[in-house]
């Protein structure tokens, strides 16, 4: 049996009062796939990757995640799906600052639904070489460091699709580059199809696989 | 375990508002919390010293000035009774036991009580050393009596009149302390007992410590004191001195002894309902029975009681809005953390119990803090009561209303938390995201 796609998008449409805010016909992303969506803002990028993280309930569309349709999924079930196969990283890198980093990385392990295992937890800081910092508050980290943090954060739980959303925007060249060279090799480590979506135009030609995403008519 | 993990963790976060929020719950608990045992070991206390006695028989006046007097040794007698009328109560068959007292005089502010042994025996004391007065000017001293005042057993003192150290009887042969009780936890380790000849004998004229009564009194010593004001202090016995209580005793008519008091047990509980009218209305004397003047008593302190509580009660609502604006006010700040904990996995549910977890740990942390303060408190209280007033507290109890009131709290922390959790429940998380 051939294994599911990470994601398999039909027909999606999106409105906020009316105002048709994304449209999608179709989007498939096999296993350990990387793709990079591309679009002005105001063309929906956000919306779509809320769509697909089952924050919010698209309009009309169907949306699978490894072969589950989230439309499906009650409230609760949704969430934990998420927690459980979906990682995202986010343009504000958000960790919690309540919670050291080590810790973080156990929640996203527990919330994904499984046990906190700490020695993967340190092997991907240790990767990541983010080693030291394990015990450290966010407020202690620098930019680099957290968002290294917050990638680590998104694969911990090993989802089947990673989603990121403008995680360069703010970074400088140099910091962008390496920030994205992490996230495309962690992705495939960790065997995440990765969806970017982004306005940064420094990304373009990067990707095997490419899409703009234009406004809804 | 998960929610609670994340409330553990956002309450350490915040130390500082953690404590201010958890020092404000434990102020309001631990003054109810005092509140509760004082109220339960004051009534105790009183309810030991009242036990055995169903009606106390005196001298027309307050009844509870007769009651504070006769049963706690708190107030000065109403007067004093005619020995031959309180008999004839005492053998009325509805009495199980009488125990006469007569009062009168005091050792450096504790009580010389004339009575019979049988007073001891109201409260099972026993006696620590020595035995019971088998003579005249023989005295048992209570247990913090002898702590306090240093007596043994062989030790001789002198009597003063009144409560609060009157002019010594320096003209009598002094008191010989015979027996050492065992300290009860009761009025009687304040007292120093003695036969009821012992003060007929120190006075001519029976014991009576109105004022106006001591006044007679002392017009009976004048001359005595005129003579012996030099000695007034002086514990050793003149040789002749021990000779005026037998004359004086002679020179009274035994029919028109006094005494202050008879404590009665009731041989039945019909008693209850006639003897007090009869006692009324047949007689001078006055009846009263110390459990409705204690209840009137506590009806009236616990009026203040009453408001201390309610005073108590308004610091744990205050606590408990605290609380909530504590975590009502951090929402907008932490909206973000609870939409990247739904990114994460968490569902609804496990926000509102996140949320619902740090107000019940806050308020479960002040309350115990409280608790343990209040027990503190009263633990202290009874340390310093027992050292000076030889009343013994018991602060080790768990009152029933304080299981109501650790439940009450409980509630206090959940009703604090409910609208912030319900509304980071109801909050839409790809619109905080949008946000961004």
């Amino acid at each position: 049996m051939p294994e599911a796609p990470a994601l398999r998008i039909q027909g999606l449409r999106h409105a906020y009062a009316g105002q048709p805010v994304l449209a999608l016909d179709s989007l498939h992303l096999a296993p350990g796939e990387q793709c990079l969506l591309l679009g002005p803002s105001g063309s929906g990028k956000t919306t779509l990757l809320h769509a697909i993280a089952g924050l919010l309930r698209p309009t009309a569309g169907e949306i699978q995640v490894r072969g589950q349709d989230l439309a499906a999924l009650g409230s609760a079930a949704r969430d934990r799906f998420r927690g459980r196969h979906i990682g995202i990283v986010f343009q504000r890198l958000h960790l919690l600052p309540a919670l050291t980093v080590l810790d973080n990385l156990r929640l996203a392990q527990r919330l994904g639904g499984r046990p906190a295992d700490t020695t993967a937890a340190l092997g991907l800081l240790d990767a990541l070489g983010l080693a030291g910092l394990a015990a450290r508050k966010p407020a202690a980290l620098s930019t680099g460091q957290a968002q290294r943090v917050a990638i680590a954060r998104a694969l911990v739980q090993r989802p089947a699709l990673l989603l990121a959303d403008e995680p360069t925007s703010s970074l400088d060249d140099a910091n962008a580059q390496r920030g994205l060279r992490l996230l495309r090799s962690q992705a495939q480590a960790a065997g995440a199809a990765l969806l970017l979506v982004s306005h940064d135009a420094r990304l373009r030609g990067q990707f095997d696989r490419e899409l703009r995403l234009d406004g809804p008519a | 375990m998960t929610a609670l993990h994340l409330a553990l963790a956002q309450l350490r976060h915040t130390p500082l508002l953690t404590a201010l929020n958890a020092l404000l719950m434990a102020l309001g608990t631990a003054s109810i919390v005092f509140l509760l045992l004082a109220g339960d070991q004051f009534a105790r206390a009183i309810a030991r010293d009242a036990q055995g006695i169903d009606l106390v028989l005196g001298a027309k006046g307050s009844p509870l000035q007769l009651i504070l007097s006769s049963v706690y040794h708190a107030d000065i007698p109403t007067g004093n009774i005619p020995l031959a009328e309180a008999r004839r109560w005492a053998e009325d068959r509805r009495v199980a036991r009488a125990v006469p007292l007569s009062l009168g005089d005091s050792y450096r502010g504790f009580r010389i009580v004339g009575t019979t042994p049988d007073y001891a025996g109201l409260y099972a004391a026993r006696l620590q050393q020595g035995e019971y007065w088998q003579a005249p000017l023989q005295a048992v001293v209570g247990a913090a009596v002898a702590r306090e005042t240093g007596l043994g057993l062989g030790d001789s003192f002198s009597g003063a009149h009144g409560l609060a150290g009157g002019a010594a009887h320096a003209d009598h042969a002094p008191y010989r302390v015979v027996g050492l009780l065992a300290p009860s936890g009761t009025v009687l380790d304040r007292l120093i007992l003695t036969s009821l000849e012992s003060v007929w004998a120190l006075h001519g004229a029976p014991a009576a410590a109105l004022p106006g009564a001591a006044r007679e009194d002392h017009h009976d010593h004048d001359h005595d004191h005129d003579h012996d004001e030099g000695r007034d202090h002086t514990h050793g016995g003149h040789p002749d001195s021990a000779a005026p209580g037998p004359r004086r005793q002679e020179q009274q008519d035994p029919a028109e002894r006094e005494i202050t008091a008879l404590l009665l047990r009731y041989a039945t509980p019909m008693a209850a309902i006639s003897l007090p009218r009869e006692v009324n209305a047949q007689s001078q004397l006055q009846a009263a029975a110390p459990a409705f003047e204690l209840a009137r008593l506590l009806q009236l302190v616990g009026l203040g009681l009453e408001g201390l509580r309610a005073f108590a009660a308004v610091l744990i609502l205050s606590a408990g809005f605290a609380v909530f604006v504590a975590l009502y006010g951090a929402l907008e700040a932490r909206q973000y953390d609870f939409a990247l904990l739904r990114c994460l996995g968490a569902t609804r549910g496990q926000l509102l119990r996140s949320l619902c977890l740090e107000g019940l740990l806050l308020t479960a942390l002040g309350a115990l803090l409280g608790t343990l303060l209040g027990y503190a408190a009263m633990a202290a209280l009874g340390q310093w009561l027992a050292h000076s007033r030889g009343l013994l507290l018991d602060p080790w109890v768990w009152p029933p209303q304080q299981s109501w009131l650790l439940l009450g709290l409980l509630a206090v922390g959940l009703l604090a938390s409910a609208l912030p959790a319900w509304r980071a429940y109801r909050s839409d998380v790809a619109r905080i995201l949008a946000q961004e």
